[in-house]
Order: structure tokens, then sequence, then C-alpha cells
């Protein structure tokens, strides 16, 4: 009984708390930036491709949704040949993205996916493809990695010294 | 057997072998990476170290490198100490202090020995806060890549290359921490064995450059047990596929054939698979069609009326070989070896089937401790077999060294006191070969005159085999001298082949075993022509000359050829005569001349796309498996065939449906195959009810790959004809030694995880290695010396003996067709030596005009100090094919 009378007792007091219903689609709900949403393919703050086909976020993919094709460029740089997400298989885990060594692939507030047909929920390198950084403004994996690049010689990454000269046996 | 005590358990070893060996052998972890099964220790890396207690009362201990420490009777070692694993982890940071952040564009990544002994030591964050060495790659070839900053100085990459295979090319410059390992200036990296550094570096230093054009992670390959089908050895590989295409090779370990080395012909050829000139769909005269009109059109040509005839192939299975014998009736299948190949394989056979003479694997050449090789250049026609005998002749050096009480492992030591010295090894020849640089003694001749040695050899060894007449003062030293070191070594053992063309060279080093077996039976090696010669052989089929016979009688409506081009078994003219006369069915993996010229051609698989057995030059009967679906129209050769049969309304075939069911029926037919179906997986195999998986556990992108055609993921193949699946799903662990689909092991990712597989490091797999010998020696077979010894070559006025000289890149069908490969075969050429040149006044680079065979060349002429006088050598397969030599030819300077 005395239960009974708390319980509406409290759906009373509820007449008078602010409505927590928000009127989407007209109203956005605010998403925090780590919400995991829609996946993008980003790219570094030198404008080029951040993935480097290591097929890391395909090994991590619970549902085994994420292919692709890793190739060499000319300038030396590795970057998908091919990529491709299906979406209809996609739970939004986020292990993609925790598996990517370069911040390439990464998970986004938007979570507006529906579709009438499952195959456009497959999406390849050009729908998943942005040009910015996304949330790692950054990072240039290229500037690390020990792999030279046009414009980028050996001894040239962060942290690194001058070639040896193999000639000389001084220390 | 000694018993030693690892953190207080007891383990029973055995004392010749080092702690390391038998720590892993005993399935305990412990990390390493300069130690190597094969190449035993130097103690260059100090990752294996260890706590060793003088007794149980000893609480101190000391830190020792187990791979240098014998494992002693009472020894007392602990991995776990706490020192011990601090120093392992201490090493580990100081060789990635300066390890580049490569890992997700490395091609090691993902089954990188450092990557897996860096988690296994617990080390994670780099401490040193200053700059990284960095060096400049080297560009190697075709074969190999090179990214020097990922090395982490363990001489593993020299010790293969120059101490084991004996290579020149590699080696480490400069001095501290600035060791490179490379070569004195970007180049091809020369070895015929370059491709094995892939797999004997722990890093990525070096890695497979075909793979890196399609580059897959290991994970996500799928792999199946393959055999090598690009020479007579049979070596073990595992192939792998991705999306649809064949993206490498790797070495699949057997103790008794490969070991733990492939050559690079075997690693890198297998890109035909993937070639533009693949056959994906049936052709009519060359124009493309469809299966049911194709096959419509061929049953009108094989119905029951016309008089059919199959030409099989010693570069297909078994199986594919003996559908088409069983089609049309043994009276009408020909072997699909020319008529010099054939009477060759048929000696060969003939002598090993013979008492007192036993062939022996490629492990057992590896331990002989004299070598004899008659007429074969073993490094270009059965390359893995020169990488045996390079090892055959440091034995006796080694077992020399090893009375000095240094244990066999402890590779410095041992080399140290060997220094340059070298066992028996003797080489007579027609031209020069590469195993010249370590022979004791190598002599030239045409193959007459080599045979005449072998001849004068067995002679020497025995005085009941008939006397050589008119032999020369220096050939009888020499076989005095060869005969000697043959009948003082423990192991002796006779190499030779179908290389030289000659029959009697064949004879000559069958009479040599003999001469040596008497005592107890002498091991006599031979290498056949291609992958599945000694099958065919084993047949006893009628050879192609005998099929073209029949044709040009007229007594044949129709041709079924198996996986056989033609132009490459008999001259031009005489396969376009019968193409002309005689219908042709040609079932074949790519496209060539006689696919071209055939009536109706049929896309077979190649080795990757369909299972079957292969006998290699042991007489290995060895199965290997289908490691993807092929796309299009592509068909394994026996189902083409059953469905021919079915097309045409015939019933041959009809109570056959598998390959099982082949080997069976061929086993039930051909006696010496009988112990085939017991011994070799059949498709109903199964452990504990499932199927072993081709795909790993890890394999990716499952519901993506097709995802562009459609979402609706369609149901993996099945495959009904093998104990194998084509998906992850099946047995988790590891598989039965025939079945192994890849070297895994948990915490063990690279190729390293063998040891997980071996009986004992270094020794047999786990429940023995797989392959079945047909060739054992027969106790009252034929063994009676040859009375035939040739006379002695003499040479004419303006003619020349035409020999064939073979490359390990070009010689070979397929392999040639990979990309990869025929950036290494050299351009077309005659060889001569200098004396003749100057004779014929020809220079390097000039053309000379031969004529033989009803054909005329024009090739560069090429000299060479090492060729015999007397004789012209052409390179087979790329500069002349289908061609009968030893043959006379007039040589002219155009
Ligand atoms: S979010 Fe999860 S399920 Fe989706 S692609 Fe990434 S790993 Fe796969
Ligand atoms: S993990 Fe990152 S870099 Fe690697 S393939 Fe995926 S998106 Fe590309
Ligand atoms: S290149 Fe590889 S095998 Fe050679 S020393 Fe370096 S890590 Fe070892
Ligand atoms: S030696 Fe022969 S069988 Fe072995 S890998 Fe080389 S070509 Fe293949
Ligand atoms: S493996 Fe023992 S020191 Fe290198």
């Amino acid at each position: 009984m005395l239960s009974m009378l708390r319980t509406i007792w409290t759906v009373f007091l509820h007449l008078f708390r602010r409505p927590v219903t928000v009127q989407y689609p007209e109203e956005k709900p605010y998403l925090p930036p780590r919400y995991r949403g829609r996946i993008i393919l980003s790219r570094d703050p030198d404008g080029d491709e951040r993935c480097v086909g290591c097929y890391l976020c395909s090994a991590a993919c619970p549902v085994d949704c994420i292919a692709l094709q890793a190739g060499e460029r000319e300038d030396g740089r590795r970057y998908p040949e091919w990529f491709r997400i299906n979406f209809s298989r996609c739970i939004f885990c986020g292990l993609c993205e925790e598996a990517c060594p370069t911040y390439a692939i990464q998970l986004t507030p938007d979570f507006e996916l529906c579709d009438f047909d499952r195959q456009s929920l497959v999406y390849e390198k050009k729908d998943l493809l942005i040009d910015g950084t996304g949330k790692y403004p950054g990072y240039n994996f290229y500037r690390v990695a020990g792999l030279a690049i046009s414009g980028k010689d050996k001894g040239a990454s962060e942290n690194e010294d001058k070639p040896v000269d193999v000639k000389s046996l001084l220390p | 057997m000694a018993t030693i005590y690892v953190d207080d358990r007891p383990y029973e070893v055995d004392p010749g072998k080092n702690l390391l060996e038998e720590c892993l052998s005993r399935g305990l972890d412990l990390p390493y990476f300069c130690w190597h099964p094969a190449l035993g220790s130097v103690g260059a890396c100090r990752q294996c170290a260890v706590k060793q207690y003088r007794d149980e009362n000893d609480q101190r201990g000391r830190i020792v490198m187990a791979c240098m420490t014998p494992a002693m009777d009472g020894a007392r070692i602990s991995i776990r100490d706490k020192d011990a694993a601090q120093f392992r982890a201490g090493i580990i940071e100081l060789l990635m202090s300066n390890h580049p952040h490569d890992c997700p564009v490395c091609d090691e990544g993902g089954e990188c020995h450092l990557q897996d002994m860096t988690v296994m030591t617990g080390h994670n964050y780099r401490g040193y806060r200053f700059g990284k060495r960095t060096f400049r790659n080297q560009e190697l070839g075709p074969f190999i890549n090179h990214e020097m900053n990922r090395c982490i100085t363990c001489y593993r990459c020299v010790r293969f290359y120059r101490d084991y295979a004996d290579g020149k090319d590699l080696d480490a410059f400069a001095s501290h921490n600035h060791v490179y390992f490379g070569r004195h200036e970007d180049g091809v990296l020369e070895n015929e064995f370059s491709g094995n550094l892939v797999e004997v570096c722990p890093t990525g230093v070096f890695t497979d450059k075909t793979l890196k054009g399609h580059y897959t992670r290991k994970w996500d390959l799928q792999t199946a047990p393959s055999v090598c089908a690009h020479c007579s050895l049979g070596c073990n590989t595992i192939a792998g596929e991705r999306y649809g295409q064949l993206r490498r090779i790797l070495n699949r370990y057997n103790a008794e054939v490969n070991g733990y080395f492939l050559c690079d012909r075997g690693r890198f050829g297998y890109d035909f698979v993937n070639g533009d000139r693949r056959l994906r769909q049936p052709l009519l005269r060359g124009q493309p069609t469809g299966a049911p009109e194709a096959l419509r059109r061929a049953a009108a040509l094989l119905g029951r009326q016309s008089r059919i005839i199959g030409i099989g192939s010693p570069r297909a299975s078994l199986e594919a070989n003996f559908a088409l014998r069983t089609l049309v009736g043994p009276r009408n299948f020909f072997s699909g070896m020319a008529a010099g190949e054939d009477h060759l394989v048929a000696r060969m056979l003939r002598a090993l089937r013979g008492a007192r003479v036993r062939t022996p694997s490629l492990h057992e050449v590896e331990s002989a401790d004299a070598v004899f090789i008659l007429g074969e250049d073993v490094t270009q026609t059965a390359p893995r077999l020169a990488l045996a005998v390079r090892q055959a002749v440091k034995q006796a050096p080694r077992t020399e060294a090893m009375r000095l009480r240094i244990p066999r492992w402890d590779d410095a030591a041992l080399r140290e006191v060997m220094q340059q010295q070298k066992g028996p090894l003797y080489i007579a020849t027609s031209g020069a070969t590469k195993l010249d640089e370590v022979a004791t003694a190598s002599c030239r001749g045409a193959p007459d005159d080599v045979a005449r040695l072998g001849f004068a050899v067995a002679r020497a060894l025995d005085d009941s085999a008939p006397e050589v007449a008119g032999l020369a003062d220096g050939d009888r030293a020499l076989a005095e001298a060869i005969a000697g070191a043959l009948r003082a070594a423990e192991r002796p053992v006779v190499i030779s082949g179908s290389g030289s063309g000659g029959e009697a060279v064949i004879d000559a080093a069958a009479q040599v075993a003999r001469a040596l077996g008497r005592e107890r039976t002498a091991d006599l090696c031979f290498t056949a022509p291609e992958c599945n010669s000694f099958g065919l052989g084993l047949l006893d089929a009628m050879n192609t000359s005998e099929a073209f016979q029949r044709v040009a009688d007229g007594l044949v409506d129709a041709v079924v050829v198996l996986e056989n081009d033609l132009y490459r078994r008999a001259p031009g003219a005489v396969v376009d005569a019968m193409l002309e006369s005689a219908q042709v069915i040609a079932i074949d993996h790519s496209a060539h001349k006689t696919v071209e010229g055939a009536a109706v051609a049929l896309p077979a698989g190649s080795f990757a796309e369909t299972e079957g057995t292969l006998v290699s030059n042991e007489g290995r009967a060895q199965r290997f498996f289908q490691v993807f679906v092929p796309e299009g129209e592509v068909k394994p050769g026996w189902s083409w065939l059953m469905e021919l049969a079915q097309a045409a309304g015939r019933n041959e075939l009809a109570t056959l449906a598998s390959p099982d069911d082949l080997l069976a029926a061929l086993a039930r037919a051909v006696p010496v195959f009988a112990p085939l179906p017991e011994h070799l997986p059949t498709a109903a195999f199964r452990v504990n009810g499932e199927k072993v998986p081709r795909q790993s556990p890890r394999a990716s992108g499952r519901t993506a790959v097709q995802a562009d055609v459609t979402v609706h993921e369609p149901k993996p193949p099945a495959d009904p004809d093998s104990p194998l699946a084509f998906s992850m799903e099946g047995y988790p662990q590891q598989p039965p030694s025939a079945l192994i689909t890849r070297f895994w092991a948990p915490g063990w990712n690279s190729v390293q995880s063998l040891n997980k597989f071996q009986s004992e490091v270094g020794g047999a797999l786990t429940g023995g290695d797989p392959g079945v010998r047909l060739l054992e020696p027969g106790a009252n077979g034929y063994a009676a010396y040859s009375e035939e010894i040739p006379v002695p070559f003499e040479r004419r006025d303006g003619e020349f003996l035409v020999v064939p000289l073979y490359h390990i890149y070009g010689s070979e069908e397929s392999s040639a067709a990979a990309p990869a490969v025929a950036e290494r075969c050299p351009e077309p050429y005659a060889a001569l030596n200098l004396e003749d040149a100057r004779t014929l006044e020809v220079e390097e680079g000039a053309l000379v005009e031969i004529e033989f065979d009803r054909a005329l060349y024009r090739l560069p002429a090429r000299l060479s100090a090492g060729m015999a006088s007397g004789v012209i050598g052409v390179p087979m397969g790329i500069a002349v094919q289908g061609v009968d030599v030893p043959a006379w030819s007039p040589c002219r300077k155009v």
C-alpha cells in the first residue's frame, strides 16, 4: 500500500518536470564528438589519405564488414586501392577506430544511416574518405614512420638521425 | 638421454643439443633471434638468456645464453627467473630503441618474429628519448624488398646467404651500431635461394616483393598445403590466396624433403596462376565460347565409334592422367613425354627399381659425405638439390671438426675449425655449373665422355664391372680418385638425371651406384625433367612420338591433350601436321600454341585450383590441395574429362566421381601405386569430426568482400573432394602433418611457430613427414652391370654436338610465365668453348647458325671457358624447345 502511494506521488511530481523528449528530426540532439556513428576515412594534415592499408581495422572488426586492398603509390606511400565497409553489418563498436594505427578510420556522430535498400549501405572509399583530419588534427603517420616517401627522405622523420654512412668506420 | 631441470621440473633431453633447442622441443616458450634450427647458434643476439644454477642448493645462479649452453645431464635452469626475464626484456628494449614505427606499413607485420618476441618479453614503451639510427635501402631485384631500418643485427641473413647457401653478394658492412646488411651496391641478389631470406630474417628487412605487389596479411590468406610444381624435387609449399588471386608461396617444412628452404623458382614462380595467359573460358578454334557449347562440340568428336587417343602430361597430377588413361584406354594413352625424355625416365626408374641402389631423400643428400654428379647441372634443373649438395660438401669437414668435441649446433666454433675445407664433390658435365666452385674436381666432356668417366669409376670400385676401353691416363687417375673418395665415405651419393639428355650418362650413374652398393645399398639420386615425370614413368605409357606416328598413320580421329604444350615435346612441323590431321581437344590452364591450334580447348585449374598427387624424383608421392575456387569456367582436368565422357555418352569414367575414386582405381590398376589410397588423406578424413579450415580464425572481410555485388553473403563454397574447408570454421588445432594449412601457434605468429609442429626442433613433423615413398630397393630386381659403354666422343669437322643447357629461370614452362621470374630469364644464346669459337671466328654476341631436328636457329654466341670442346650448349625452353638433343648440327657464323 505504502509503495503504491509512493509511486503515485512520484508520478505526480513528474508533472512539474521539464519534458526530455526531443523533437527529432526537427530538432537535432547534441552528440559528443566521440559518439560512435557513421565511419569515415580521414586525411592527414598535408591533405593526403591517412589510411596505409594495414588491414588492422578489418582484422579487428568483429562482424568482418571491412574489406580493402592495400597498394603502394609511386611516391612510396601505402594506401588502400579500394576500401569497403558494409554498414548493413556494422555494429558501431568502434574497434576498427581503436585498432587503426594512423587515426585514418574514425567513427563520427552521424547516426542517420537508415535506408530501404540494404545494398545502398555498402560504402566504398569514395563514400568514406573526407577532406579533413577528423577528430585528430595533428597526426601524420609518415612523419613518425621510418618509411621514406617522396618529400620525406630517410632520417627526416621525427626523432630520426641522418642515414648512416655505411663506408665509415668512425663511431 | 639426459635430464635437465627447467624451473624445477625435470625433462628428458638429448645431451647433443643446446638448452634453447631442448626448451623449444619440450613446448616451452623462450624468446630467441639469432639461433636457427638449420643454421645453428652463434650467440649474437643475447635474447635467449636463462638463469643456470650449479645445483639445487645454488640460489644465486648466473645468466647464460640458452642457445650456447649444452643440455648437459643434471643442468638446472630457470626461464621464469626474474633476472633472466628482466635481461630478456632489456635486450628487446635495446633492439627496439632504433626500430622504426613501421608495423602498419611493414609486410612482416602480423607474422613477425620480432613482434612476437616483443610481446613475449612484455616490453612496450620506448624509454630511449634520442634519435633513431636510419639506413638507406637497396634495390635488390624482382624478388626481395629491402628495408634496412628494421634490422636487429641478428646476422641470420648473412649466415644463411653466405654460410649456408654459399652466396657471395650479401654481407655485413660497417661497424658498431651501424652494421648494415646488404650488397656492396644496388643490384639483383644473385643466389638461387635468396627468397629464403624472407623467412630467415626475423624482421621486415627482407620481404617478398611479389607479395608486396598484391599485399595481404598472413591472417587473411586462404592457404592450403601444396607441392611445388616447378621441378621434380617436390618441395612442400604453402600456397596462399586472397580475392581469387594466388598471392604467395611459403615453405612448408618436411624434414625428409625441403626442410626449411625453397629455391627462388619455387617461391616466386607462382604468379603465372594470375597471369594474362591463363585460360578462363573454353575456346573453339581459338574463339571464346561457353562450356555447354564447348562440351557439345567436344562430345561430337569423342563419339563411341571414333578412334581417340589421349596424351597425358608429366606436369599434370596422377589423378588427371589416370582419368585420361581410363577414358581412352591404356592402349590409347600416351605419357605426353617426348621420346627422348621418356627413354631417360624409363632408364632412371629401371635403375631405381633394381637391387643395390636406393633413392635418397633431399635430407639424406644433405647428410652425404661424398658426392659424385654426372651430367647434371643441378642448380639449374633441380635447384633445391644443389643447396643440399652444398651442405653435403660441408659434411666431411664438419664431422672432422666435431672430433674436437664441438657440438653440432655450435656453428661459429665449427666454422672456425672448418674454415674453407670442403668434402669430396666431383662433377662431370658438358658445361660449367655453379657447383664447380665447391667441387673437389670438375671435368668437362660431351655426354658420352661423361658417361665413360662414370663407367671408369664403377670399374675402379669393382673389378667385376666392365672395363672402359681406351681411357686416357688423366681420366683414369680422376676415376681412381673419385672411386677412392666414394669408397672412403660413409654415405656417398651419386647424382645424375635427365639434364644431359644422354642415356649412357644415366646408365653410368647407375653403374657407379651398383658398384658402390655391393656391400650395402648405395644412394642414387636422379633428377627428372618435370614435377610428375616419375609418376608418368611409373604409369608405363607410350611416348608422344608414338602418338604422332599413330596420327600420321591415319589411325586416329581425335586426340585429347591434357595439360601439355606439344610444341615443347616435338618439332613444330610435326605438331602442326598432327593438329591438321586429327581433331584435338586440349585441356590446360594457360594458352599456348597447342591450345590455340586445338579444335576445342577447355580451361583447367592450375596447381592452386585443383588437387592431385605428384611423384617426385625421390619416388615420393605427395598430395597438393586446392587453395581456392577459381573464377570463370576453370575446372580440374579430371573433372573436364568426366564431363567430356558423360557428354559423349561414354561410360568409362561413370563409376569415378572424385580424385579419391581415381586414386583408388589407379591403385588397383597399377600395382606400384597400391600404397597411395591408404597413405594419402582422403576427402572423408576428419579430425574430431571436423574439416581442417583453409582460413585463419582471424580472416577478415567476410561480410564485405562481395558486398559490392550483393549484401547477401553467399555460402562459402563446399569442398567435397578434400578434408579441407574453404572457411575459417573447422578443427581449430594442429591438423595431421599432411594437412598443415599454415604454421601458427598462440603467441607465435611468424613462421618460427614451426617449432610447435615438430616432434622435436629440426626433426620430423609431429605424426611423421607426409608423402609415401614408392621406390624402395628391390631385393632381386635388375642389378647387372651394363656392358654398353659408349665409345669416346670424337669431334667432327664443321659439325658440333648440340647439348642441352638449363636455367633456373626460364627453362621451366609455368614459372617462366611469372613476371618476377621472367625478369630473370636470360636471352637466347648458344654457348661455345673459347677454342671452338676461335676456329669458327665468332666473337661474343655474334650470331651463329645451327641446324638440327629439322629447324634452323640463329643465336648470339656466348663464349664460355667451361664448355666442353666440340659441343654447343643451347638453353632449353629459352632458345629452343621440342628438340631431341644431344644432336649433331652444322654451325656457321652468320
Ligand atoms: S565499428 Fe565495429 S563493426 Fe563497425 S566496422 Fe568498425 S569494427 Fe566493424
Ligand atoms: S587500420 Fe587504419 S590504416 Fe589500417 S587499413 Fe584500417 S583504416 Fe587503414
Ligand atoms: S637483416 Fe634481418 S636477418 Fe639480417 S641481421 Fe637484420 S634482422 Fe637479422
Ligand atoms: S627446388 Fe624444385 S621443387 Fe623445390 S622449390 Fe625449387 S623448383 Fe620447386
Ligand atoms: S638466440 Fe641465443 S643468443 Fe641469439
